[in-house]
C-alpha cells in the first residue's frame, strides 16, 4: 500500500510541513514508579521513512518509553507529538497513527485472523468500505493470505507474531512501534519480518526495539541506546560503523606467530587473540592493511585459512556503552 | 465504538465455553423452579378458585422465577465480569485497546453493554417460561414486563460492580470472588442497615443506603409494583460504578 500523508487514517487538524519533517517527536520524556524513575529525559525525534533501532539491556526502560509512545502510559513529564498532533490533548487523533505490537502480542485467541484484523480495523476507524482491502494488504504483507480463517489459538509462534505485526500495520499508520518483533520466529520467518519492516521504513516510520544487535545493523537507518533509563547513544547506523576508530578483522591462523608480531605489522593498531588460532585484528584508523597482512602471511607460512571482517561494530558500541555506565555506578 | 467493543465482548464470550456453561445452568435452575412453582399452583388451584381476589398465575409463578434468576445472576455476574478487565490484563490483550484511538470511556461502556447484552439474552429466556403458560391461562403481560425489567436493571447494576472490581486487579479468580463477596455484601449489609436506620426514624439516609442494597429495589418489581425510586436506585448504582471503573483504568495509565 503505497501510503502519503495524505492518507493519514484521520484527518484532523494537520500541519503538513511539520507532518512531513517528523512523524513521533518526544521531549524529556520522564517516567517514575514511587520513587525509582524508569525513564529519565528521554528526547526521541523521527522522521517519515526512517527505521530506528531501539536497544539497551533488559530493565534499560525500552518497554516503558513505548507504553508511552503508544498511549498505554502516561508520562511523568515530557511532551509527545505524533504527525504534529499531542498525543497527551488529542489522545484519539493521535493514537489514530500509530501501530503498536506489544513484547507479548495482543491476541484474542479465540478469534479467527479474519475476525481479529476486522476488529483493530474497526478500533483503529478504519471507514468500513475500505476495512476489507486494508484487512487484506495487512494479511497479504505479513504472509497470512492463506490463514484469515483459522483461529489465532490454533497457530504456532510464529504465525500468531505475524497476527499481531499485521495487526499493527492494518489502519496503514504513520509510526509503526514493534517491540522485539522477531523473537520466537524461524530464521526464514526472520527474513521476512526483516524484509517487510524495511520495506514498512520505505513509506511509515518505524520504531524498532531489539536484543538481536546484526538486526538493527541490517535494518535500521538510526539507532539508539538506553541504559539505566537514560539515552546513552544515538547516532546513525552510518555513523555507528565509524565510532571505533579503524575496522576489525579476525583472521585464522594454523601456525600463529606471538601476538605481539601481529600487532607491530604496520597499520595494525592492536591483536589479541579469540581462540588459539583465530585472532581480532584492529586495523589503525584509516589503513586497510589487508593486502600486505595476506602477504606477510604467507612469505612467513603462518597457515592463513580465515580472514573476515568482524561485524562486531554495534556489538563493541553496546557492551562499551552499556559496560561503562555500569562501572560508573 | 462503544458498539464495536461491545460486539467483540460478545463474539469472544460465545467464542469460549463459559457462555454455555453460565446458559445451561441458568436455564436448568430456572427451568426446574418454573416447574416446581407451577406445580405448586396447580395443587393450590381450587382453594384459589374459592377466594374473592385471588392472586394470578403470574404472580404466583412468574415472580418466583424471577427471583430465583436473580439469585443465579449473584452468582454468574461476577464470573462473566471477570473477563472484561482481569483476565483481559492478565492476557494483556488490553494493550490493543488502550493503544486504539479509544477513549477509556468507550471501553468501559462498549464492555457493561456487551455484558448487559448477554444478561438480557439471559432475561429473555427467563421470560419465555411463564409465556408459555400463555395459550391456557390468562397472563398479566404488564406485571411480566415490569419483572422482566426488574430483572435486566438488576442484572446490569450486577454487572457495573462486577465491572468496577474487575478492574481492581490483575487475576481474574480474585476479580470474581471479590465480585461476588461485594454483591452479598451488599445484599445482606444493605438489608440490615436500612432496617437499622429506619427502625432509628432516620427515614431518608434508610432510603439512601437502598442505592446500594439492589436486590431490595428488585423487590417491589416482584409485587407487581413499578416503584420508581427502586429503578432509579439500580440505575444510580450503574452508573455510579461505571464511573468508578472509567476512573481506575484512568488512574492505572497515570500510575502504571
Amino acid at each position: 500500500m503505497h501510503s502519503t500523508s495524505t492518507d493519514c487514517a484521520v484527518p484532523v487538524t494537520t500541519m503538513p510541513e511539520q507532518e512531513a519533517a517528523s512523524t513521533i517527536s518526544a521531549r524529556g520524556l520522564t517516567r517514575s514508579f514511587g520513587g525509582h524513575i524508569a525513564v529519565n529525559d528521554i528526547t526521541l525525534e523521527l522522521r517519515r521513512g526512517e527505521v530506528l533501532g531501539f536497544l539497551g539491556p533488559n530493565g534499560a526502560g525500552k518497554t516503558t518509553t513505548m507504553h508511552m509512545l503508544t498511549g498505554n502510559l502516561a508520562p511523568s513529564r515530557g511532551e509527545i507529538s505524533i504527525c504534529g498532533i499531542d498525543l497527551l490533548e488529542e489522545p484519539a487523533a493521535a493514537k489514530a497513527r500509530i501501530g503498536y505490537l506489544p513484547e507479548v502480542p495482543p491476541l484474542y485467541r479465540e478469534l479467527t485472523v479474519d475476525e481479529y484484523l476486522q476488529l483493530a480495523a474497526k478500533l483503529h476507524r478504519v471507514p468500513r468500505a475500505r476495512r476489507g482491502e486494508a484487512v487484506g494488504t495487512a494479511k497479504q504483507r505479513c504472509g497470512l493470505a492463506d490463514a484469515g480463517r483459522k483461529l489465532i489459538g490454533t497457530l504456532s509462534k510464529g504465525y500468531q507474531q505475524r497476527v499481531g505485526i499485521a495487526q499493527a500495520i492494518v489502519h496503514s499508520p504513520d509510526v509503526v512501534v514493534l517491540d522485539e518483533p522477531t523473537i520466537g520466529l524461524d530464521p526464514n520467518q526472520i527474513r521476512d519480518i526483516r524484509a517487510l519492516i524495511r520495506e514498512l521504513g520505505s513509506a511509515h516510520s518505524v520504531i524498532l526495539s531489539t536484543h538481536i544487535l546484526p538486526e538493527v545493523e541490517a535494518v535500521c537507518d538510526r539507532v539508539q541506546i538506553m541504559h539505566h533509563g537514560e539515552l546513552v547513544y544515538s547516532d546513525t547506523i552510518a555513523a555507528l560503523k565509524r565510532f571505533e576508530s579503524g575496522a576489525t578483522v579476525l583472521v585464522g591462523l594454523r601456525r600463529p606467530p606471538p601476538p605481539a608480531e601481529l600487532a607491530a605489522l604496520p597499520g595494525v593498531a592492536a591483536a589479541d587473540a579469540v581462540e588459539p588460532t583465530l585472532y581480532r585484528l584492529q586495523f589503525a584508523a584509516g589503513k586497510d592493511p589487508t593486502d600486505a597482512l595476506v602477504k606477510t602471511a604467507a612469505a612467513r607460512d603462518w597457515g592463513l585459512y580465515q580472514l573476515k571482517p568482524a561485524q562486531t561494530s554495534l556489538e563493541d558500541v553496546f557492551v562499551h556503552l552499556t559496560r561503562r555506565e555500569e562501572n560508573q555506578c | 465504538m462503544i458498539v464495536t467493543i461491545a460486539g467483540k465482548e460478545l463474539k469472544t464470550l460465545f467464542a469460549s465455553p463459559l457462555a454455555w456453561v453460565v446458559l445451561t445452568m441458568m436455564q436448568l435452575i430456572v427451568g426446574y423452579a418454573f416447574l416446581r412453582r407451577l406445580d405448586d399452583f396447580l395443587q393450590l388451584q381450587p382453594q384459589l378458585a374459592q377466594m374473592g381476589s385471588a392472586p394470578g398465575v403470574t404472580e404466583l409463578v412468574a415472580g418466583p422465577v424471577f427471583g430465583t434468576a436473580a439469585a443465579v445472576l449473584l452468582f454468574a455476574v461476577p464470573v462473566l465480569a471477570m473477563r472484561l478487565i482481569a483476565e483481559e490484563r492478565r492476557n494483556q490483550t488490553m494493550v490493543l485497546l488502550m493503544s486504539a484511538p479509544v477513549s477509556m470511556t468507550e471501553i468501559v461502556l462498549g464492555k457493561f453493554l456487551g455484558l448487559a447484552a448477554f444478561l438480557a439474552g439471559i432475561v429473555a429466556l427467563t421470560a419465555v417460561m411463564p409465556l408459555s403458560l400463555a395459550g391456557v391461562a390468562r397472563l398479566d403481560y404488564g406485571m411480566l414486563a415490569g419483572l422482566a425489567a426488574g430483572l435486566v436493571l438488576l442484572a446490569a447494576a450486577f454487572a457495573a460492580v462486577s465491572l468496577f472490581v474487575s478492574c481492581l486487579t490483575v487475576h481474574p479468580v480474585v476479580a470474581a470472588i471479590g465480585a461476588f463477596a461485594t454483591l452479598l455484601g451488599m445484599v445482606l449489609a444493605g438489608e440490615a442497615a436500612g432496617d437499622g436506620l429506619r427502625a432509628r426514624g432516620w427515614t431518608v439516609a434508610a432510603s439512601l443506603t437502598q442505592v446500594f442494597s439492589p436486590i431490595k429495589s428488585f423487590e417491589p418489581f416482584g409485587k407487581g409494583l413499578f416503584d420508581s425510586y427502586a429503578a432509579a436506585c439500580l440505575v444510580l448504582l450503574t452508573a455510579f460504578c461505571l464511573a468508578l471503573a472509567i476512573r481506575q483504568l484512568d488512574a492505572q495509565r497515570l500510575r502504571g
